[in-house]
């Protein structure tokens, strides 16, 4: 299990060729409170840099790109009642989609958590 | 924005409350403390918020029957306002549409107004150029202060006495903290409150004292505009504009009765007509019946699936606890009630327009 960064602020962690995917603390934090989370269905494939889902807080939306090509095989449900769970946990409880990966190669072009501390300083 | 932003006289006090400052009309302005956005809305709901609004134009008028000559830009009763009284208003071009939104406050010996900070540049000259033998002074050695909520009442009055004795849209001028400010019972949350023009070396010490009540923490832009959304008023820009007449807008309660019938202010014919006839849309509060936020530009359909109007406003409503927002719809539409849709990415959501505010304005009249 490894666990892999994008520039867009999301974290990927990968057991064999499905993983968790949600935003960084550093991403929520920087969002503000959330309040609605729009996810896509399981089944939803996806292309990378393509737009996956949006997060609003109260003052702006935001969307959600994919870091790499894949397939939506869950949406975290719980965020529908609680989006300000993204706030309070969004590395762990408050995941974003469990996914399938159509292109491992594509884990080489993010980073490891050195690589992102370093890209938010 | 090219320019270097404005910082107002509270900037430091910003920066030592770890406010996150964003540029506003050209202004270093704190959208947020650490507290953030939904508890500084709830904290004006429930206790009291202060708010820094220094951006905002502050302007002395000076001359003979300044009253008389505002009431040739404006559609209200200036003429009649008494000393100490303060009326929301605004100034309308030729073809009846909003030029800017302000407060006038009849202060005895001048009068006092307060303008939009994006539109300064615009209101001053304007004023400048239409008011005869009127001397129209901008003031920049002064901030203006905001202490709104239920609170705000023992927040203010702890520290000047005669502040509890003021009611909603009256103006004083009375000591604070050994200075003389300019206190005036308003303000743009909904909530009981104040604003208070105080000298700009005075700014953060009273702004202090302020925060030093138990009852009293800081809030940003951000709560500003839910807390002004929820409470039904309308933000310069976003749901007024050159083009938007006040009987659209529904600020027909704005304009006073002899003005209505007498006329005599810019854009008469049109706002008369529509006073008589309806206009062609009105602005209607909107509740989204899901959870997501509608918000500025979303198209509003009617339940047949037709195009009938805009949002202009949307955001999500702490005190509600789910998404708020106004905007337009045409003609024939627009009854409480009504269920409409909202495109939003695309997608139609249920919605229903209601009467606006959506909180219960809680002013001490």
């Amino acid at each position: 299990m490894a666990t892999y960064y994008s520039e867009d602020h999301e974290w990927i962690t990968v057991e064999g060729d499905t993983a968790t995917l949600g935003i960084t603390q550093h991403a929520a934090d920087q969002l503000g409170e959330v309040v609605f989370v729009e996810q896509r269905e399981a089944g939803d494939a996806f292309e990378k840099g393509g737009e996956i889902g949006v997060i609003e807080s109260v003052k702006a939306a935001s969307e959600i790109y994919a870091p790499l090509n894949g397939e939506v095989i869950a949406a975290n449900e719980a965020l529908a009642d609680n989006p300000g769970a993204l706030n309070e946990s969004p590395e762990g409880d408050a995941w974003i989609y469990k996914i399938k990966i159509s292109d491992a190669s594509q884990l080489d072009d993010l980073m490891d958590l050195d690589g992102y501390k370093a890209l938010i300083g | 924005m090219t320019d270097t932003p404005k910082l107002t006289p509270l900037y430091d006090l910003h920066v030592e409350l770890g406010g996150k400052m964003v540029d506003f009309a050209g202004w270093d302005m704190p959208v947020q403390y650490p507290m953030g956005i939904m508890g500084e809305h709830k904290q004006c709901r429930e206790k009291a918020a202060l708010f820094d609004v220094s951006h905002m134009g502050q302007v002395i008028l000076r001359g003979d029957n300044v009253g008389t000559k505002l009431e040739s830009l404006c559609p209200q009763a200036f003429a009649t306002l008494k000393a100490g009284k303060a009326r929301y208003g605004f100034f309308t071009n030729e073809d009846g549409g909003i030029l800017d939104d302000l407060i006038v406050s009849n202060a005895g010996d001048h009068y006092f107004v307060v303008v939009n900070a994006a539109l300064r540049h615009q209101d001053i000259p304007h004023m400048r150029a239409n008011l005869d033998d009127v001397e129209v002074t901008e003031i920049f050695d002064r901030a203006l202060v905001a202490v709104q909520g239920p609170k705000a009442e023992d927040v203010v009055g702890e520290l000047c006495p005669v502040a509890r004795e003021l009611k909603f849209m009256e103006t004083t001028l009375a000591d604070i903290g050994g200075v003389e400010c300019r206190i005036s019972r308003l303000g743009y949350t909904g909530e009981d409150g104040y604003e208070i023009s105080i000298p700009e070396a005075d700014a953060i010490r009273l702004s202090k004292l302020f925060l030093a009540h138990d009852d009293c923490e800081p809030a940003g832009l951000g709560a500003r505009d839910s807390l002004r959304l929820e409470a039904g008023l309308c933000l310069y820009g976003n749901d007024i504009d050159p083009s938007t007449s006040p009987i659209e807008a529904s600020l027909a309660w704005a304009i006073q009765k002899r003005r209505k019938e007498e006329g005599g202010f810019p854009g008469a014919a049109r706002i008369q007509k529509e006073l008589a006839e309806g206009a062609a849309k009105k602005l209607v509060g909107i509740k989204p019946e899901g959870r997501a936020p509608a918000r500025r530009d979303v198209e509003i359909q009617s339940a047949e699936g037709n195009t009938i109007g805009t949002i202009t406003s949307g955001s999500f409503g702490p005190t509600i606890g789910g998404p708020v927002a106004m905007g337009y719809v045409s003609a024939g539409h627009g009854t409480p009630g009504e269920k409409v849709n909202l495109i939003i990415r695309g997608k139609a959501q249920p919605a229903e327009i209601v009467v606006l505010p959506f909180v219960t304005q809680n002013y001490k009249r």
